[in-house]
């Protein structure tokens, strides 16, 4: 098989009237990876993912999958094959000719087109449910229905609309793990639309954080989560605390600074205040199981949070309402871009 | 939980089931019963005779009516399914907005605001030997004479039921399109469906139950027609319920209603094929 294309967008922008929903956006998704478009409702991700369906037309820029400009193509024509938010298998199509269906489209003739999309939903472990209708399916069946669906063209890259949303949470981890695994073994490139910082921080290669039509940040999970690049992406992706970098005595240009939530030390008293803690008092107290979770008011502050091991609380419990000083250790102050 | 006795709900369904068994069960019974009459020309007479039914099959004209009827709701049922489809799809599928959505709608039963028999009168001076369509081809010189056979003919009746009930048929078809999920349009699309194609292989079978409504309404209501029949043919073409009227106006009760009861096993026969056809109740 050729090598694997990377997927290119350059200052793509999508404007619906006046409003650009998409603005000058450029990425570069290596071939291979499984990126996650994250963002709040309304920023873009999945008028940018539509783009490169070919769903939707980019007011301007250019969509490139490898070395061909694919950005006024027709969706079947790219190479690539999108899963749908609520799935949209054909209600009146059996799982057998969901998946055959652009095959059928293509004019391959029934027996084999069937033969084949029967192989494809071995695949996703669907085969003894070949001749149902998509009604008679659960949620997560329907989903394997659909990933066959797409997969059986052969794309190049998969997208995926909020695949994981319409599934209750214990199925949600499960088909998360699904989709990696599929992702890797198939190592084409997988591009998946969500508003989920867990599940983007679990799957992703490379996590695209975007806000107001714009890419605040693109970069692996582990940089998007220790090295936020502002502050919507240290507050979006969650585990942070920002502060003015005045309060935290930070240097540096930025305005804000971040604080692992899990990197601050809470104590109860009204120790004295130096340049790398805080007094505040305790605003709320909720026990995660392994962790507990402190909210802490400190004056003319966001409230804080603190993520304190299950051990380390219960040597050092604090109450609601009770006086706590927030300490933390300067390395691990992060200064952010804007 | 206390047990509702039995005869509360009887009274319950009691109001409903008077009024099926006062207006539908008695009086296609009285014309089953009176299908088996005897009759003169002063008066009909109880009895059990098949000779209404034997005069009515053996006879030629029976069968060319029928067949006239069974033609003109072939005709029309082909003709509204083709515009009414259209009619649909252009509302569903290519008027984005939903306030154009409903005006268009509304716009599509304005005929419906005067009577249907105003409706079809006011074809007689448009398709007349003098009138505005003759007049409209001669002056631009298409014809020479005036087309004989735009008024009182077949193609006249077929013209006005198509006007009349084309709605019937775009009201359950537009139903049956909106409920189908854009998603899915776009999911064909990109497995690569042409327009054409997401057409025949996704909208057509997910508008089966609209078009088996609409189709149901079409077939009974031109199967039971006379009085198009009798306007826009003048008189030249005959329908089963105009040979019922014509019966009635001889007071030939017991032979109309032997053919009512036909008529009537014939649609239904049709009907049920249809219904066998597509599961209309997904709809319902």
């Amino acid at each position: 098989m050729a090598t694997k294309p990377d997927v290119e967008l350059v200052a793509v922008t999508k404007r619906f009237g006046e409003t650009a929903a998409v603005d000058q956006v450029s990425l570069r998704i290596p071939a291979g990876s499984y990126c996650c478009l994250l963002g709040p409702s309304g920023c873009g991700k999945t008028t940018t993912l539509r783009m490169i369906a070919g769903h939707e037309e980019a007011s301007e820029g250019d969509i490139i999958l490898g070395s061909e400009n694919i950005t006024h193509l027709p969706p079947a024509a790219r190479g690539t094959a999108m899963m749908f938010q609520s799935y949209a298998l054909f209600p009146h199509l059996d799982c057998t000719d969901n998946v055959a269906f652009s095959l059928r489209m293509r004019g391959v003739d029934k027996d084999k087109r069937r033969a084949q999309a029967r192989e494809m939903l071995k695949r996703v472990q669907m085969e003894p449910f070949a001749g149902r209708l998509p009604a008679q399916l659960s949620g997560g069946q329907q989903q394997r229905v659909a990933l066959a669906r797409a997969l059986i063209t052969d794309p190049q890259v998969l997208l995926l609309d909020e695949p994981l949303s319409a599934l209750d949470p214990f199925l949600r981890i499960k088909m998360r793990e699904e989709l990696k695994a599929l992702q890797t073994r198939l190592g084409i490139s997988f591009i998946h639309v969500t508003h989920s910082q867990d599940e983007a921080m679990a799957l992703a290669d490379l996590v695209v954080v975007m806000n107001h039509g714009k890419i605040e940040q693109a970069a692996s999970a582990r940089e998007v989560f220790n090295k936020p690049a502002s502050a919507f992406v240290a507050r979006f992706i969650g585990g942070h605390n920002v502060l003015p970098a005045a309060v935290a005595r930070a240097k540096g240009e930025g305005a804000f600074v971040a604080i692992r939530a899990d990197r601050i030390v809470v104590q109860p008293g009204n120790a004295p205040v130096d340049a790398t803690s805080l007094a505040g008092v305790t605003r709320s107290v909720e026990y995660l199981g392994s962790t507990v979770q402190v909210g802490v008011d400190v004056m003319g502050l966001e409230t804080l949070s603190a993520v304190v091991p299950e051990a380390r609380f219960d040597a050092n419990p604090v109450a609601p309402g009770q006086p706590v000083v927030l300490s933390w250790a300067p390395k691990d102050v992060h200064v952010l871009g804007r | 939980m206390k047990r509702v006795s039995a005869w509360v709900t009887y009274l319950q369904v009691a109001p409903l089931a008077l009024i099926f068994l006062l207006f539908l069960v008695v009086p296609i019974a009285t014309i089953i019963v009176v299908s088996f009459f005897d009759y003169n020309t002063t008066q009909i007479i109880p009895a059990f005779l098949l000779q209404n039914y034997e005069e009515l099959l053996l006879s030629p004209v029976t069968w060319a009516t029928y067949l006239q009827t069974i033609q003109f709701s072939i005709i029309t049922w082909a003709i509204t399914l083709v515009i009414g489809f259209a009619v649909a799809y252009f509302l569903a599928f290519e008027v984005r907005s939903t306030t154009w959505q409903m005006v268009l709608f509304l716009v599509c039963t304005i005929p419906f605001w005067t009577s249907n028999v105003i409706r079809m009168i006011s074809w007689i001076p448009f398709l007349g030997r003098n009138g505005l369509a003759n007049m409209t081809l001669m002056q631009l010189g298409l014809i020479r004479e005036p087309l004989e056979f735009l008024l009182f003919s077949n193609f006249a009746v077929v013209l006005t039921y198509v006007h009349l009930y084309t709605l019937f048929m775009v009201v359950p078809i537009f139903n049956s399109m909106m409920r189908i999920d854009r998603s899915l349009l776009e999911a064909a699309r990109d497995a690569g469906a042409s327009s054409w194609q997401t057409l025949w292989t996704v909208i057509v079978p997910l508008c089966k139950p609209g078009i088996a409504i609409g189709s149901i309404f079409i077939v009974t209501i031109v199967m039971g027609d006379f009085v198009t029949v009798r306007m826009m043919s003048g008189g030249q073409s005959a329908s089963v319920s105009l040979m019922m009227m014509n019966a009635m106006s001889l007071l030939q009760y017991p032979a109309a209603a032997a053919n009512a009861v036909v008529l009537l096993l014939l649609v239904l026969f049709t009907v049920a094929a249809m219904m066998r056809l597509v599961d209309i109740r997904k709809e319902l």
